[in-house]
């Protein structure tokens, strides 16, 4: 499989003087596959997105290379990655409408009139199945379910068909029933498009689920990666095991034990 | 619900958009309803309201129809006070724009600069400036405007600041929008509703500078304004109080119809941004 992009010594400090966000990370993103990349906040998890997206504010500085040989030349933000954030609420704009906000990406990377974009802004609507498209066109982001609105996000990144999508903690803003919709559609996405996907998460137990392979981060260095069979059954690092301990479902016992009379 | 019905389902916006409307209808029809010069002597001096049909308001000391005046001076009042607060508008948006984005140095001495223009009082300035350059119309609203746009600059940073930080500029960011047109089509539609409320006080501060200045004798002479009617009326104020009561009151009336106005403009997009969050 071929490599998409692959991260050498890649540092991020944020000002002088900090700790560093990102440590020395090696890690290489094959064409096509869905890599998840597994930490508790502060990880570095998020700081690896917005570096590769190129979102790290002015102050950070960047050691080490970012190599994009699937690309060949510096990703361009919206046509070679899309990205969707953690918080639909905040990251559509609420005086724009949807449509305007999904047919932005097509009409600058596809060159499209704004009639076309509208028009395939609508499709993507049915793709990501939100109920009458035409209607929601015209909607604001409020006037939308905190689910719609993360699939409308999705819309709006994958308009200009990009090569690779990167999901910052996505679903970790909704509930589960829609965190495991959400993950559905990502993955069918991904799937009939060919797309590379960048799945980052601190639920190892969601990004297992559909993901091909894993990287698990802490204190800003790579842990371990692999596949994701491999790797919840064969733990390489102490954290890895320790995380995939602490998954929680209803038969975990309680935190906090019940007081007795 | 359009912001338009929103704003017409306070009672302040309704009685304010009413009493702007009518205000406007004889600013812009006073040439109709009164034909010829507001400043021609018409009849006789100093006759009271409602004693002669022809002259429905009375005449002042130089038997200059006192309704003329009023409608002629409710148009100079409009029309100095929406053109000073729209210029004090786009300047302080500029400037708020440009130091909410530029940020570091740049910042810093715009804001400075705003500071300055804080500092003194706005209508100490437009005096100040109508005087040493004379007085013509465009020269009034441009004193007003300086004493004005400070405001506004200051809120349209805040805003600048607070909205650029968003997911949304970040997504316009990674969907490659271009600085300038994230800044006019993402960004500034956000910042505009609180500084839009803003400009209704702002119009009604520059009504109240307009017709003090033209009481100080600092309008332009050769219109009617409702300042210079009252300054007029003052010598007289024992035997004819009218010729000072009737413009005084014109004046009352604007400045509460736009404060109104103002006060449901701001709850209808106050309404809108609750609705969003």
């Amino acid at each position: 499989m071929s490599i998409f992009c692959s991260l050498r010594q890649l540092s991020v400090t944020y000002g002088r003087g900090a700790a560093a966000a990102l440590d020395g990370v090696d890690l290489d993103i094959a064409a096509g596959e869905r890599l998840a990349i597994i930490g508790e906040s502060g990880s570095g998890k998020s700081t690896l997105a917005r570096a590769l997206a190129g979102l790290l504010p002015d102050g950070a500085t960047v050691g080490g290379e970012m190599l994009w040989p699937g690309l060949g030349h510096p990703p361009r933000p919206g046509r070679d990655f899309g990205f969707v954030f953690q918080d639909p609420g905040s990251s559509l704009n609420p005086v724009l409408t949807i449509g305007e906000q999904i047919a932005e990406g097509a009409r600058r990377h596809l060159g499209l009139g704004w009639k076309q974009a509208y028009i395939r802004a609508e499709e993507l609507l049915g793709r990501v199945r939100i109920p009458q498209p035409d209607k929601a066109m015209r909607a604001f982001p409020h006037q939308l379910s905190g689910g719609q609105r993360q699939r409308v996000a999705i819309a709006a990144a994958i308009a200009a068909r990009p090569a690779l999508l990167i999901a910052d903690e996505a679903t970790s803003a909704l509930d589960v029933v829609v965190q495991a919709e959400i993950v559905r559609l990502l993955d069918g996405l991904v799937r009939e498009d060919g797309m590379t996907l960048l799945f980052i998460t601190h639920d190892i137990a969601l990004a297992s689920g559909f993901v091909d392979r894993i990287a698990v981060f802490c204190n800003a260095r790579l842990v371990e990666a692999g596949p994701v069979r491999s790797v919840l059954s064969a733990p390489k690092s102490d954290y890895t095991a320790a995380l995939i301990a602490s998954h929680r479902d209803l038969a975990t016992p309680p935190l906090i034990a019940e007081m007795l009379p | 619900m359009s912001r338009l019905q929103r704003l017409l389902s306070t009672p302040e916006g309704v009685t304010g958009l009413a009493i702007l409307l009518v205000l406007l209808s004889a600013g812009l029809l006073a040439p109709i309803l009164s034909p010829g010069d507001p400043l021609k002597i018409a009849g006789h001096a100093l006759l009271t309201p409602f004693s002669d049909p022809a002259f429905p308001l009375g005449t002042d000391r130089l038997g200059r129809d006192v309704l003329a005046g009023l409608l002629y001076g409710a148009r100079t009042s409009l029309a100095v006070g929406l053109a000073a607060a729209f210029s004090a508008m786009v300047l302080g948006l500029c400037v708020g724009m440009a130091a909410g984005f530029a940020g570091g140095l740049v910042d810093e001495a715009l804001m400075r600069v705003v500071d300055a223009f804080q500092i003194v009082p706005a209508f100490l300035l437009a005096l100040a400036f109508v005087s040493t350059i004379g007085v013509s119309t465009p020269v009034v609203v441009l004193a007003i405007a300086l004493g004005t746009w400070a405001d506004p600059a200051r809120l349209t940073r805040a805003q600048v600041l607070a909205i650029r930080e968003q997911d949304y500029v970040a997504s316009a960011r990674v969907i490659g929008m271009h600085p300038a047109e994230i800044a006019f089509r993402e960004i500034l539609p956000n910042a505009l509703p609180p500084v839009l409320a803003l400009s209704a006080t702002i119009v009604a501060g520059a009504i109240l500078t307009e017709a003090a200045l033209s009481f100080l004798g600092l309008g332009n002479p050769n219109i009617a304004t409702w300042g210079s009617m009252i300054a007029e009326g003052r010598s007289v104020l024992r035997s004819a109080s009218y010729l000072s009561v009737i413009p005084g009151a014109a004046l009352a009336i604007t400045v509460l119809g736009v404060h109104l106005f103002s006060e449901g403009l701001g709850k209808a997009l106050g309404d809108d941004d609750a609705r969003a969050a």
